[in-house]
């Protein structure tokens, strides 16, 4: 007697598994312009009457085109397209230079706290002293772990605080009647953000070689330093991966020659507790909540980049700053009667990181920081120690900080780019590494685990990664060049993109 | 240690993979004498009732705006937020991913961001927009920068009726101060502008409604600009405006930047917030940010990119339109969830709560004996002049816990003409209950 | 007659009886990959030897490109807006960059010819 006759299927059926998992988890869905209708809205508002109006003439005549969606439609809208992202939640997320770690939750419960989500930024300061002391308090953790006397809050990502450190050095040049200094040293191994925010202020970049072992060349700095430079912008550890041993050479070299010397601390999650940049002779160094501090980077921002600015560069912040009043904590606003070099940005800063970043100090402590760091490095180390046999790691001879960096000699002659490899890494299940950054390595693939990976979790992705690269060598090209197969779209034409930009959605006639 | 995974056990394994005895071997590239050899001073690792409880004991120390009646706006603003679009915002694949610069994982964020940049660039009525900016402080400096770039034009006319702190911000950012011509802050908002026009003219900044809330006449300032051969950058710091006032780009705008913050996202003591920026197509290539584009897949499916990037800091380096890197991600996906549950209908018919509420508020102020309504046009804000100092009656207000709008002496305090004004702004959330106990107190502050 | 010269940057610069084209040559293009957008000068500015007189984009990329000789711009290759493409389908032909009055003649003598050029990117 056959009880399933009648009743529901219980295989595959004819289709692949995979078909149907593909359309059950991984939808493809229509454009919210497409979905939504201008004649609906899921939002219930009374009508009231404006007959007795103050628009004057103002009052619009055109139509937007916004369409709306009912609550139910817009979930399921937005639960089904945020299915088609990979996150940290749910993967290893190897991103060099991004640090992608785990995003506590208590983070989340603490920045809604109608005490920090529902007060407004130009309310009397007698009735904010506790946010102005969440200021204060993470304020004072960032200066203990870096060993400095002031830090600027409002920099609202890690390229504004660049900005604000160079504002700073800008000032106390000019301040010191040396506004002639025009020119700023930049690493070839940098961020791309280091020679656009010195650009902005109008330096000249003159970038400084790295020497074979990937650190910078301090003999090389010296022979660039001049009366015309304004200072050097250094990132440490470096965006080879490696903490820079002459770090105090170069910034005593850059002192001497009455430069200034900005640190860009994007990797700052490698040495918490271990080394503080204030030891190393740093005027500015930038910290990315986002990063280090596990403030969410929500798939590109919001960012927060606090500056930490040495006894020289100190009186140069920008406003607001706090200071302690005689009835409790004030805000400066003004530059006058300051030597402050003006204002970032409206209100104070990312205020809503800030509660994240201290949530998440407060919970670590400083033990657990610098934990952190020694487990970041150690996972780091531990995956070159398994990947080096089979991936070429061209400065594989020296312990790394918190990432490894490959270059792409281990697929020469396979075909197999560094493109080609990340994307099969997605159909692997992983995010891949950052690709071709630094510019200063060919095919360049940076690799930085974060001390959230368990050891199962590091031994399956190095698994993987040797297993991918062993395939590449046997001639398994297709493999690589067709890949990702298993994510949502294959491989998208981004040249066709760039070529005939279609930017926004156009309703057909 | 709750949020790091290792046993001594698996951290002993992993040295010994590495061939080093102790963590401390891993940092011996560092000279001895940089490193730190002792503890931080600060506290241990704590559970997370203790972290709750440290935290929670600060933000009791704040007054919030639902505990008493609250009027202050000046680029900041209190409106609802509805549940649904906190709860979208904190899942996993939003939350915790990174810049799409993997498309083919990152099609969540990449369509968002192509349904934001729609959403902006019609409410806007322009032709595209980026995929957000700091917040619109920092981008209506972006936009005297791109203007500049277009124009190839250095001067610069900032109307007076800017709100103070983006004034100080273009300032900074604007360091050489060449050809910056900033028009006192002007509570009045009838001081023309068009007569500073030249041949030299990058751009006209004119925000609108303005900071003390008086709306302006976009078309006349893009006339007079497109004259000469500037362009009119418009700036509105309550986007909710645009449900009732017309769209600056069909007024004539070349440039538009806002604040989103009112869609989708709370007050959070000023930030994080979301910058807009809009612009027409033929000056995309000098707009500063991120712009997603549509494309099609190996397939032929439909799909989403970053484009355009040869615009940025990563690829032109010292070349680039701006040192942006990062964008306001979560705080655009906030503002795109709560305008797509609002559409047009929900947007037009908040805004015409939040302008009926402040006609009700301005009313009501006009009686109060002390008190005199500056405005004659505005959106949900306006300025009131008071009979005495406004700093101190708004502390007196707190002090009965009325947040009673901002003084503008809080923003600039040089300025003895100024002293006595107030900005408040009404919301869908302000009651007449509210409108009730500021004109009480505030009766019998000003007697 | 026909000439076409070449710098040390890819550049080329053809000299016909009626004028000099300027453009990247074939070599150039193909390192380049999938041009984009091409932005080029207005007509009538003057260039000076090595200054930058156009950008050409990749997706990944931007390059700058040089004048190979101190010239003026006379006229520039509108198609290329709306079909940059056709600088990676033919550099040396429809895919040319802008015609120059070249201001020193003596300036061409100091670039490579077509042998020389092989040679230096051999």
């Amino acid at each position: 007697m056959n009880m399933n006759r009648e009743g529901r299927p219980t295989g595959t059926g004819s289709a692949p598994l995979e078909a149907i998992n593909k359309a059950a988890l991984l939808p493809s869905e229509p454009l919210l312009f497409e979905v939504g209708n201008v004649a609906h809205s899921g939002v219930d508002l009374p009508d009231v009457s404006i007959d007795d109006t103050r628009l004057g003439a103002f009052r619009r005549k055109s139509s937007l085109d916004l369409p709306g969606l009912s609550e139910p439609e817009n979930m399921r809208h937005y639960v089904r397209l945020s299915r088609l992202n990979y996150s940290i939640d749910a993967g290893l997320y190897p991103l060099g230079s991004c640090t992608m770690k785990h995003n506590p939750r208590l983070n989340e419960k603490m920045a809604r706290l109608p005490g920090f989500a529902d007060v407004h930024p130009l309310q009397p300061i007698s009735s904010v002293q506790g946010a102005i002391g969440v200021i204060a308090e993470l304020a004072e953790w960032l200066m203990v772990l870096t060993n400095t006397k002031a830090v600027a809050m409002s920099p609202k990502a890690g390229a504004h605080g660049e900005l604000c450190g160079m504002m700073a050095i800008k000032a106390a040049h000019e301040a010191k009647g040396e506004g002639h200094r025009n020119i700023v040293l930049v690493p070839e191994s940098a961020h791309g953000t280091n020679p656009a925010t010195a650009a902005f202020l109008g330096y000249k970049v003159v970038g400084v070689p790295a020497k074979a072992d990937g650190t910078v060349d301090v003999q090389a700095v010296e022979a660039a330093l001049s009366p015309d430079v304004a200072g050097i912008m250094l990132t440490n550890p470096n965006t080879c991966g490696l903490f820079e041993p002459d770090v105090k050479k170069i910034a005593d070299a850059v002192h001497a020659a009455g430069g200034y010397f900005y640190c860009d601390g994007a990797n700052f999650n490698a040495i918490m507790g271990v080394v503080r940049p204030g030891d190393l002779g740093i005027d500015a160094m930038h910290i990315n909540l986002h990063k280090t501090f596990s403030t969410p980077h929500g798939g590109g921002g919001p960012g927060a980049g606090p500056v930490v600015l040495s006894k020289a560069l100190a009186p140069f912040a920008p406003v607001p700053f706090v200071h302690a009043g005689e009835t409790g904590l004030e805000f400066v606003e003004h530059v006058e009667g300051t030597k402050s070099f003006g204002r970032l940005t409206a209100f104070h800063g990312q205020m809503g990181m800030f509660t994240r970043a201290l949530t998440y100090m407060l919970s670590h402590g400083g033990d657990g920081l610098k934990q952190a760091a020694n487990d970041a490095v150690l996972n780091a180390n531990y995956l070159k120690a398994k990947l080096e046999k089979v991936f070429t790691l061209p400065f594989g001879d020296q312990h790394c900080m918190h990432e490894v960096l490959a270059n792409d000699d281990f697929l020469a002659g396979t075909g197999v780019t560094t493109l080609d490899f990340s994307k099969a890494m997605i159909d692997e299940g992983y995010h891949p590494m950052t690709m071709y950054f630094p510019l200063v390595v060919h095919g360049a693939m940076l690799i930085e685990p974060t001390e959230s990976e368990s050891l199962k979790a590091l031994d399956a992705f190095a698994d993987t990664m040797l297993e991918l690269a062993t395939a590449a060598k046997a001639g398994d090209v297709a493999r690589f060049t067709s890949a990702p197969q298993n994510a949502p779209l294959k491989r998208l034409d981004e040249t066709g993109a760039a070529r005939k930009p279609i930017l926004k959605w156009v309703r057909e006639e | 240690m709750r949020y790091l995974p290792h046993s001594d056990a698996d951290r002993a394994h992993m040295l010994a993979t590495v061939g080093v005895n102790s963590s401390d071997e891993l940092f011996d590239v560092v000279p001895a004498d940089l490193r730190l050899r002792k503890a931080l001073d600060l506290p241990d690792h704590a559970p997370e009732y203790g972290v709750e409880a440290h935290m929670k004991a600060l933000a009791s120390k704040n007054h919030t705006g639902a505990d008493g009646p609250f009027f202050i706006g000046a680029g900041a603003y209190r409106h609802h937020v509805p549940a649904s679009v906190d709860h979208l915002i904190q899942r996993s694949e939003w939350l915790t991913a990174y810049t799409p610069y993997q498309p083919e994982i990152s099609q969540g964020t990449l369509q968002m961001l192509f349904e934001f940049q729609t959403q902006v660039a019609n409410l806007m009525g322009m032709e595209v927009a980026n995929a957000s900016m700091y917040d619109g402080s920092t981008a209506a400096a972006e936009a005297i920068l791109m203007a500049r770039r277009v124009t190839r034009r250095k001067k610069i006319i900032v109307s007076g009726g800017l709100h103070p702190q983006y004034r100080d911000v273009i300032k900074t950012y604007l360091s050489d101060e060449e050809g910056l011509v900033c028009r006192p802050s002007n509570a009045q908002g009838t001081a023309s502008i068009i007569d500073q026009v030249d041949e030299t003219t990058a751009a006209i900044l004119v925000q609108t409604p303005d900071f003390y809330g008086h709306l302006h006449d976009l078309e006349a300032l893009a006339e007079a600009a497109h004259a000469k051969g500037a362009l009119l950058i418009v700036v509105v710091t309550e986007i909710v405006a645009l449900g009732l006032i017309e769209a600056p780009g069909a007024c004539g705008a070349d440039i538009v930047v806002a604040e989103g913050q009112s869609l989708g996202n709370p007050l959070g003591f000023g930030g994080p917030y979301v910058g807009l920026m809009a612009t027409r197509q033929k000056f995309v290539r000098q707009m500063p940010g991120r712009l997603c584009g549509q494309t099609v897949d190996a397939d032929g499916t439909r799909g989403f990119v970053l484009t355009l990037s040869t615009r940025e800091q990563h690829i032109r380096r010292e070349k680039a339109t701006s040192n942006i890197c990062t964008n306001a991600g979560l705080c655009a996906l906030a503002f795109t969830i709560h305008l797509s549950l609002l559409g047009e209908i929900g947007l037009t018919k908040l805004a015409k709560i939040n302008h009926a509420n402040a006609c009700k508020l301005a009313i009501a102020l006009d009686k109060v004996s002390g008190v005199e309504v500056l405005n004659k046009t505005f959106f949900n804000e306006f300025t009131i002049q008071l009979n005495k100092n406004a700093g101190q009656t708004i502390q007196a207000l707190a002090d009965r816990g009325i947040m009673g709008g901002l003084p503008v002496s809080r923003l600039e305090p040089g300025r003895d003409d100024l002293s006595n004004l107030i900005v408040l702004a009404a919301t869908e959330l302000t009651s007449e209950q509210d409108i009730e106990a500021l004109t009480t107190a505030l009766t019998e502050e000003l007697s | 007659m026909t000439k076409i010269a070449y710098s040390q940057d890819h550049e080329y610069v053809r000299t016909e009886a009626s004028g000099a084209t300027i453009g990247i040559s074939d070599y150039a293009q193909e390192q380049l990959g999938d041009i984009v957008y091409v932005e080029l000068p207005s007509v009538g500015t003057v260039f000076k030897k090595g200054d930058e007189i156009a950008v050409v984009e990749s997706v990944k990329a931007a390059s700058e490109i040089y004048a190979p000789v101190d010239c003026t711009v006379t006229e520039i290759n509108a198609a290329l807006e709306a079909n940059p493409a056709e600088v990676n389908a033919d550099a040396m032909g429809t895919g040319w960059l802008m015609k120059v009055s070249v201001q020193n003649e003596e300036q061409l003598g100091e670039l490579m010819d077509e042998a020389a050029y092989a040679t230096h990117i051999a």
